[in-house]
């Protein structure tokens, strides 16, 4: 895989890291300030964080639009797209290890924290002199530990809207594979409306996702603040909910670079990109619906 | 070939930098990039480095004598994030991005907008983390581990951990360009095993962060949502546990020990060759080994935690697992031995520093050893015998690496040599006083001490002022370097050849010195015996 003949591209001067550096460092220091403004007090932190948002959201504007503007005066060769094939390749495995550490939290408190509370294997002592009633059980009924954190909560039932968006997602998945193919085989009307599909799909979940935030809350009393049951349940599903929104929101600026004819069959990595990490996000949800649902 | 090699007519957008600001705050460019790296992590060593002073200041006679404990606990804290996160990771990140493209002929980094990036998210999150210090309830002080519920107290948790969030998206990104530089970059006929043993670090080292950093990225979540928004990962009333953070926190921070190490390892095994005039001492082994460190860098971390209360399975096997990294870096060791072994020696600065490393960090390398055995690390665990040993890897390991890194390179950097005789002054103060500083530490952990307090049962009292004077002495020893680093590029007479060392070999140095703005815009030709390690047999 070495290099081929001819230079490297490498892009001239830009202002977007920098512009980068700074508005992420205001989004941060907005968000760090508010959290620790006292009750009731105004603060700038909100001011500070909307303007960073802003910024993130014009930096990212303005970054993708130079960057689609040399692919689009044909300045990337083949050895540039594998560089951008290794980075996105490298960036989802970071999300998955992201992921990672909240499954490694969720199946530490079901395999070891909670069942010590309840006076298993070297929690014994603990049992018996901090809470000797608690029975330990994940879900309802000791999922939010001998505290009763949060106060009893239901769980949600994952044949309900669980399995609708879990039917929702790979169906996506396919209509994403769908519309790639008809890339591929220049369709262009084909891979507007599959892809214009994928991303109502997308749509579709997280507006159930929401609905279902909203049920948990209001009917099943089931929380953020539900012990350890509530963190990992909303924790999990919130980031990828999180991942959801963002990548609905990147297949529909692909649907509209489509639109402009920004893509060739030979040539359309920004689209393979986004599909893969649809695909991600896709299988957290299986991983989720298996061990946070289901089991 | 040497000035076949470069290239130095461009078109009209790479042309020579021009004003300032353009140059430094919008650079491309692999070689500014990496300056920034290392005038960031120089500023950071010193920094640093003053909050050591305060911490051996104040262990300097038992008793309180200068800060107040608040504050003095914020010193610890600090100095190891900085230290860690500012000085030892940067330093290494801008070896690199200067390094990297020269060795294996690239032109450039492959991301090379996002490498900018990369660098500027760093004086921010310092910017961020620092200015808890100056706030309304101060900064971090329960450590730099942040242990809950400790942590959990403090004011300025949301502070930090959004600086620890973005220097994790900083090293993730550094790491992903640092391996598609590496896979995708190299000139034609630079196969993977003829690459230099610091591409071959650096390599293995950017898969840890990329596995590693998010995990810390989620461990400080978690500790932000605990505090702020009532989640209770780590509270056990709510089925939580405050143990949970510490194997997720140690799940990143083992590995991130070996990042911090396996960078050094490929530097040393770049100078030792050099400077012995012959190729490296089994040079595969010395690859295989770097991955199996990094192998079972993720199957040793609760090592850390001996003493929390885990199961006794547990401790067996994670004492095992620990010891079994002694296998690998003994190899390593063994190789830099062989590699002196008969060769034309000579001891120019880099050399001094690359021996006392191999010699020192196998010090700090057998203290790790005797703290991997359980019923020792009970004894062991939170005393000064800790804080000595992980110095000894990390001062005398790691930073003594990227010194003889600087000393080794600074000629191709700024085209001119560095003063021989106020290098070996440094480098004669530093191993001196870094002994006077952290060998009596060992005593006073094995008497008891713990560490990470302000004040002191008088027993300790002799050893404590020793490793108090030794820590002043170092400290000023490193003013040394920069008055060396300082003389060198803007002052310095003397010209550096292209082939600054008589027993270099490696693409870097074919180009001339200073290496121009851009190099390999064009791929070389590479020729066996210009490889750094000469031919590697298959």
């Amino acid at each position: 895989m070495g290099q081929q003949q001819g230079a490297y591209f490498v892009p001239a001067k830009s202002q977007w890291p920098i512009v980068a550096a700074v508005v992420m460092f205001l989004t941060v220091f907005g968000a760090a300030h508010w959290l620790n403004a006292a009750p009731g007090e105004a603060g700038f932190g909100k001011t500070v964080i909307t303007i960073g948002f802003i910024g993130i959201l014009l930096m990212f504007f303005g970054w993708f639009r130079s960057v689609i503007h040399e692919s689009l005066a044909g300045r990337y060769d083949a050895q540039v797209d594998r560089s951008f094939r290794m980075g996105m390749m490298w960036f989802i495995f970071s999300e998955v290890m992201f992921f990672a550490a909240f499954f490694g939290a969720l199946f530490y408190t079901r395999m070891f924290s909670v069942p010590w509370l309840g006076g298993d294997g070297h929690g014994v002592l603990t049992h018996q002199f901090l809470w000797n009633d608690y029975t330990a059980a994940w879900g309802a009924g000791g999922g939010n530990g001998p505290g009763n954190i949060g106060g009893s909560f239901q769980t949600v039932v994952p044949w309900g809207l669980p399995l609708l968006n879990t039917l929702i997602l790979l169906t996506s998945s396919v209509t994403v594979t769908i519309a790639h193919h008809a890339l591929k085989s220049g369709h262009r009307g084909k891979i507007l409306v599959f892809l214009g599909l994928t991303v109502l799909l997308g749509a579709t979940f997280v507006y159930a996702q929401a609905h279902e935030y909203m049920e948990a809350y209001k009917e099943l009393n089931l929380t953020l603040h539900s012990g350890v049951y509530g963190s990992t349940f909303f924790m999990l599903t919130g980031f990828h909910g999180l991942h959801v929104t963002l990548g609905t929101i990147m297949l529909a600026i692909i649907w509209l670079r489509v639109l402009k004819g920004h893509f060739s069959p030979e040539h359309h990595f920004g689209f393979e990109a986004v599909a893969w990490y649809w695909h991600f996000v896709d299988v957290v949800w299986l991983g989720l619906f298996m061990f946070v649902y289901i089991l | 070939m040497a000035h076949a090699a470069t290239h130095d007519h461009h078109d009209e957008h790479h042309g020579a930098p021009s004003n300032f600001f353009t140059r430094w705050f919008m650079s491309t460019n692999h070689k500014d990039i990496g300056t920034l790296y290392l005038i960031f992590s120089l500023t950071a060593f010193f920094v640093g480095g003053s909050f050591a002073m305060v911490i051996r200041a104040e262990l300097f006679k038992p008793g309180m004598q200068l800060v107040q404990p608040y504050f003095f606990n914020e010193m610890t804290t600090m100095h190891a994030l900085v230290m860690i996160f500012g000085a030892i990771m940067p330093a290494f990140v801008g070896l690199g991005n200067w390094m990297i493209p020269l060795m294996i002929g690239a032109p450039d980094m492959a991301l090379p907008r996002m490498n900018n990036l990369s660098f500027w998210i760093l004086p921010f999150a310092f910017a961020l983390m620092l200015s808890t210090l100056f706030m309304h309830g101060g900064g971090p002080a329960g450590g730099w581990t942040m242990y809950p519920p400790l942590s959990l107290q403090s004011d300025s948790l949301a502070y930090v951990v959004f600086a620890i969030h973005l220097m994790g998206i900083s090293s993730i990104m550094g790491a992903i360009n640092i391996i598609a530089t590496i896979l995708n970059m190299r000139a034609p006929g630079m196969d993977l095993l003829k690459m230099p043993v610091f591409v071959w670090s650096w390599l293995i080292t950017a898969f840890l962060l990329i596995a590693v950093m998010p995990v810390l990225a989620g461990a400080v979540t978690m500790l932000l949502t605990d505090k702020y928004f009532g989640t209770s990962f780590f509270n056990a009333a709510g089925g939580g546990d405050p143990v949970l953070y510490q194997h997720v926190f140690w799940f990143f921070g083992h590995p991130e020990v070996y990042i911090m190490i396996l960078p050094a390892f490929g530097i040393i095994s770049e100078v030792i060759p050099t400077f012995s005039r012959k190729p490296i001492f089994g040079y595969k082994a010395m690859v295989f080994a770097i991955a199996s460190i990094a192998f079972l860098s993720f199957i040793v971390w609760a090592h850390h935690m001996f003493a929390v209360g885990l199961p006794l399975g547990a401790e067996i096997f994670f004492m095992y697992a620990t010891m079994l990294i002694a296998v690998p870096t003994g190899v390593k060791v063994f190789n830099w031995v062989s590699t002196m072994w008969g060769g034309s020696l000579t001891f120019e600065t880099p050399m001094l520093f690359a021996i006392a490393f191999v010699i020192l960090f196998t010090i700090g390398g057998f203290s790790g050893l005797m703290l991997a055995l359980v019923p020792a690390d009970f004894q062991y665990h939170d005393t000064y015998f800790v804080v000595a040993h992980f110095h000894y890897v990390l001062v005398t390991g790691a930073a003594f690496a990227i010194m003889s890194g600087t000393y080794y390179w600074l000629p191709k950097w700024c085209g001119h040599m560095y003063s021989e005789f106020w290098g070996k002054m440094h480098f004669w103060n530093s191993v001196v006083w870094v002994n006077v500083l952290f060998f009596p530490q060992h005593f006073l952990g094995l008497a008891g001490m713990p560490r990470r307090i302000p004040d002191y049962n008088v027993a300790f009292a002799n050893f404590n002022m020793i490793s108090s004077i030794g820590g002043f002495l170092f400290g000023a020893s490193q003013l040394i370097f920069l008055g060396v680093i300082i003389h060198a590029v803007f002052f310095s007479k003397k010209k550096a050849p292209d082939r600054v060392w008589e027993g270099a070999r490696g693409l870097e140095w074919t180009v001339p010195s200073p290496a121009p703005h851009h190099t390999f815009a064009l791929p070389p030709v590479i020729h066996d015996d210009e490889l750094a390690h000469g031919h590697v047999e298959d």
